[in-house]
């Protein structure tokens, strides 16, 4: 079995978010970058794939050089090589065309997304690249098992699950539920030495067009002071929760 | 610029959320002076729709569709989308149609914008407002393709009324059977229970509670203001509680109106996920909880003492109210 597994190179999630150039572009100052959690849970998933079943891992991110190092991770991680497309991805679906070619040109048969990148939070490319290749896709995935040509795929829905039957190739956007947290990966020693052996392709983009384009940044509005309520007096609070916020 | 809602249902009764979505097209279309068309699948009493500003009904009624099917039902929107030659497409941003909506956006080659938390700022360009960073900032986002779908974030607008006569159409659109090459072997749902997706108040409780034998008292808060109830992750990891309570920003989404929060932090990650929340309660011993900061009201104190009283006022309350 052949899996794609897309990177996402986002801020790791204590950072604080700034804004530079008038609030034009994200401030990367002092920032940390990771694999995007959504897809920490895929790479994992596809490692359990390659050790239980035997698969090739392929990891691909669109994005600068800079991201070589989350990539390099993700092969210290298990992945057998690494693609970078070399564009800066500023748009959902000029990232999804991206991997798109990469995928018809790969001939994979799990391609695993991750259902949201905790930057722009687009939750866009995984369905994209589906409805580009017009492949199976499940978004949401909380768990995929493979057998032969056969998938099944639980995925969750607003107040429970619901399981899923499916043939290869498929597309998935993945979360926390494809694996148990305490079983994501960290690189070892040896990982990230033989990491540097591995193959990191790179590729230039194809042309695609950006349907849509950030032009600005902004904070939310620094909040009012908390309201103290007595721990003797949750009358008030009742009250204040019905007369003044409306809540009840 | 004529506007498609995808008025969300579930066994033949409109979601809250379609609502609150008619409601938001009814103002971009007062704006842009057009008309707002729902299309919707399975319902056979569309009249509600008539409260919020609807002016057309695209009916869908087919027993394939009887299960949702995310390319199925992006391609009734795409068609539905033509006839009515949408340039807006809007959709809530459930589950089912944050699934949608990038194949709707795909084969009608338009931009898509998910997470949006306000009125367009200006329709031309096509500026919106959206959640980005987990909720810590906003990204002012232009859409430049001529058809654009938007995903509109659940309570960042709320119900206006606005009664209409809607025209009523079934419509057939032609479905493709590699639509239906994904089957639905089970599904299971908590039933009887207020979930974290479609609550209006969330009540939720951390490690602060030292157990799960103490969730008791958490429920019936919660069954008091008719709410749901979630949780912490280290809670959810310890098995104190189920994984599917899990909130913040690798757990679930909450947007209600009022999120009550016992016993925990505050930590970064927690309230990424509940930021967009309307009114925060904190109960909480230590002063110094970072969840003071972004709280609206604050009870500094033990919840052992605290939350028990405090579902009895909330009793005395409905009681008076009712
Ligand atoms: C990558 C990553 C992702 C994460 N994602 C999430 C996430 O999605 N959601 C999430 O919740 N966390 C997440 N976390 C964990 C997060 O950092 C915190 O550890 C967690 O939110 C703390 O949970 P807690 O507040 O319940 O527990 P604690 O930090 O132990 O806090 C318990 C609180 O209870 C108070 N307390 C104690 N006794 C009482 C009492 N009797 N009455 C009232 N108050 C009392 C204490 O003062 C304290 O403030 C993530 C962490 C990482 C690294």
């Amino acid at each position: 079995m052949k899996i794609l597994v897309c990177i996402s190179h986002v801020p790791d999630t204590t950072s604080k978010i700034n804004f530079a150039n008038g609030d034009s572009e994200f401030d990367t100052n002092g920032v940390q970058f990771v694999i995007n959690p959504n897809d920490e849970f895929g790479l994992t998933r596809a490692i359990w794939f390659k050790e239980k079943q035997g698969a090739n891992v392929t990891v691909v991110n669109v994005g600068g050089p800079e991201t070589e190092a989350t990539l390099r991770k993700a092969l210290a991680i298990g992945a057998d090589e690494a693609i970078r497309i070399n564009a800066v991805p500023t748009d959902g679906f000029f990232v999804a065309t991206q991997l798109a070619e990469v995928i018809k040109n790969g001939g994979y048969d799990l391609v695993i997304a991750g259902k949201e990148s905790l930057d722009y939070n687009g939750g866009m490319v995984p369905g994209m690249i589906a409805a580009l290749i017009g492949g199976n896709f499940v978004n949401s995935c909380i768990n995929v098992e493979v057998d032969g040509n056969n998938a099944k795929v639980t995925r969750e829905i607003d107040g429970g699950k619901e399981t899923l039957s499916t043939t290869l190739p498929l597309i998935i956007g993945g979360q926390k539920g494809l694996v148990e947290e305490k079983d994501l990966r960290i690189p070892n020693m040896r990982g990230i030495m033989t990491a540097r052996t591995k193959a990191l392709t790179l590729l230039e983009p194809v042309a695609a067009t950006h349907n849509t384009k950030t032009v600005k940044f902004e904070k939310p509005a620094p909040k009012s002071a908390v309201k103290l309520i007595s721990a003797d007096n949750l009358d008030e609070l009742v009250n204040l929760l019905h007369t003044e916020a409306k809540v009840i | 610029m004529s506007i498609l809602i995808y008025a969300e249902s579930a066994e033949g009764k409109f979601k809250k959320v379609a609502f609150e979505l008619a409601s938001y097209a009814k103002k971009v279309a007062q704006t842009l002076g057009t008309t707002v068309t729902a299309v919707t699948v399975n319902v056979a009493d569309t009249s509600a729709l008539a409260q919020y500003g609807v002016d057309k009904v695209l009916k869908v009624s087919n027993d394939k569709l009887a299960k949702f099917n995310a390319r199925a039902y992006a391609d009734v929107i795409k068609h539905a989308a033509e006839k009515e030659s949408a340039k807006l497409i809007l959709v809530s941003s459930t589950t089912d149609s944050l699934y949608l909506a990038p194949l709707v956006a795909v084969s009608l080659n338009a931009g898509y914008a998910s997470n949006v938390v306000a009125l367009p700022e200006s329709t031309a360009p096509f500026l919106v407002k959206r959640n980005a960073f987990s909720n810590k900032a906003f990204t002012i986002t232009e859409i430049s393709t001529d058809v654009k779908v938007l995903a509109i974030a659940k309570n960042s607008f709320g119900i206006i009324e606005s009664a209409s006569s809607p025209a009523e159409e079934d419509f057939t659109p032609t479905l493709n059977d590699a639509d239906f090459d994904i089957k639905v072997e089970n599904v299971e749902k908590v039933t009887g229970k207020v979930t974290i997706a479609d609550a209006e108040i969330v009540v939720s409780a951390g490690r602060g509670l030292k157990g799960p034998e103490n969730w008791g008292m958490i429920e019936d808060l919660a069954a008091a203001l008719g709410a749901a109830t979630a949780c912490s992750k280290p809670v959810s990891d310890l098995g104190w509680r189920p994984h599917s309570e899990h909130v913040g920003q690798t757990g679930k989404p909450v947007a209600a109106n009022l999120y009550i929060a016992v016993g925990i932090s505050g930590a970064i990650q927690h309230i990424a996920g509940i930021n967009s929340s309307k009114v925060k309660v904190v109960i909480n011993t230590d002063p110094e909880a970072p969840f003071f900061k972004v709280a609206d009201y604050g009870v500094v104190g033990d919840a052992f003492d605290i939350v028990p009283k405090l579902t009895e006022k909330i009793k005395e309350f409905k009681a008076q109210n009712s």
